[in-house]
């Protein structure tokens, strides 16, 4: 009998389910997860506002990790490569994900792009979100960190405004502090604000155009690698999956 | 808009369940949505009703159980104000949220005659 809206079925019964409904996502992600960890390299999610900073801190990150590290990078991009075009120049192996209408990456997303990336030796595999400060929180790609974009553009309140996404962030990067001299920013209302949403606030001032920073951003990064024991190199295409993939 | 892929996630779920069950039509379907989980219930609800036209949830109810942030020290259990900073006073460690994340299905009302 349906006891809730009273249609008198005698054959209504509750199924209890009691699970994410992201779940299927969730697996996914567990599965890029154990990928990026036969590879031997970091994977972060890299997060924030449109053009809030994600590609050129990148870019100034490429250059002081030089000779030192073997970056690579997928980019979620609505329609164009351009972002994958600059990262390519600037010394990181590239490949962009075409989200099409799609305001954020999921885990497929990044699963198949994986399958297709052009080399598997990289340090520190970074996924540039797509530009939203909403929606990409939600879905997990098997990341070992959250990185978030703050410019100092953006304004001090926006952690209180997007809480879910600051809440979710490992680390929150604010960019273009080049600029604090010209704008009435107040570092110390951003981080008052940080701390009010992001159990064990982190944050560190960047600015791809001077480099500043991006040292201290570097060592945070090296200090997460997984230790380089002696593991054998997966050869990226050829591993063995109990499940298909669509390769298209 | 995100809601659109959870509508999209949740409907592939229920039919996953219905097949299960040999279930055809769904009357309601109860989810839990925390207040921190980045989903806005008004535009779930929009698209749960643009979205289950022909699926196996056409006409059904969504029952949403919205659940409120709530943060606490994960040595000591002190529960902490909602706004303040996110550390415990008595003993510094950063908070863990206790609920308000939630995107969950709870549970299924249909039509299954196989249970
Ligand atoms: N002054 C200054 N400008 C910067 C800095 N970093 C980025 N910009 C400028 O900010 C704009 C956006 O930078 P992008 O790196 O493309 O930002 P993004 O977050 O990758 O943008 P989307 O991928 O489109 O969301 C560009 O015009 C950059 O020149 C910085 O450190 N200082
Ligand atoms: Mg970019
Ligand atoms: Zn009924
Ligand atoms: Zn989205
Ligand atoms: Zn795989
Ligand atoms: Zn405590």
């Amino acid at each position: 009998m349906c006891e809730t809206c009273g249609c008198g079925d005698p054959e209504i019964v509750p199924i209890e389910v009691q699970e994410r409904i992201l779940s299927d996502n969730d697996a996914q992600a567990g599965h890029n997860r154990s990928h990026f960890k036969g590879l031997g390299v970091l994977a972060i999610n890299l997060m924030g506002s449109p053009g809030a900073g994600k590609t050129a801190v990148l870019e100034a990150t490429s250059k002081a990790a030089a000779g030192r590290l073997k970056l690579g990078a997928v980019s979620g991009d609505l329609a164009t490569e351009r972002d994958a075009d600059r990262l390519n120049a600037a010394g990181i192996v590239s490949s962009t994900i075409t989200t099409g209408s799609a305001c954020h990456l999921d885990a497929r997303l990044v699963h198949h792009a994986l399958h297709h990336f052009p080399s598997g030796d990289r340090d520190i595999f970074f996924i540039e979100n797509v530009g939203n400060l909403v929606c990409p929180a939600i879905y997990d790609l098997g990341q070992a960190a959250n990185v978030v974009t703050l410019s100092v553009t953006e304004g001090e309140d926006k952690p209180l405004k997007y809480p879910v996404m600051f809440q979710k962030a490992d680390l929150v990067l604010l960019t273009k502090v080049d600029l604090i001299p010209h704008l009435d920013f107040d570092v110390a209302a951003v981080e008052d604000a940080l701390a009010r949403v992001m159990p064990g606030a982190k944050m560190l001032k960047v600015s791809a155009r001077t480099g500043e920073g991006i040292d201290v951003w570097l060592h945070w990064l090296e200090e997460r690698r997984p230790a380089a024991v002696d593991r054998p190199p997966e050869a990226h295409h050829e591993h063995s999956h109990e499940h298909q993939h669509e390769h298209h | 808009m995100h809601e659109y892929s959870i509508v999209a996630s949740l409907i592939d779920r229920v039919q996953h369940e219905a097949a299960l069950h040999g279930g055809s039509r769904v009357h309601r379907l109860h989810v839990k949505i925390g207040e921190l989980s980045g989903v806005e219930v008004d535009l779930l609800k929009t698209a749960f009703d643009t979205f289950r036209e022909r699926t196996i949830c056409a006409g059904a109810e969504l029952a949403i159980d919205t659940v409120a942030p709530a943060w606490a020290c994960p040595s000591c259990d002190r529960s902490l104000a909602l706004g303040a900073i996110l550390r415990c006073d008595d003993c510094g460690r950063p908070a863990r949220m206790v609920q308000g994340d939630e995107i969950i299905l709870e549970r299924i009302e249909m039509e299954a005659p196989d249970v």
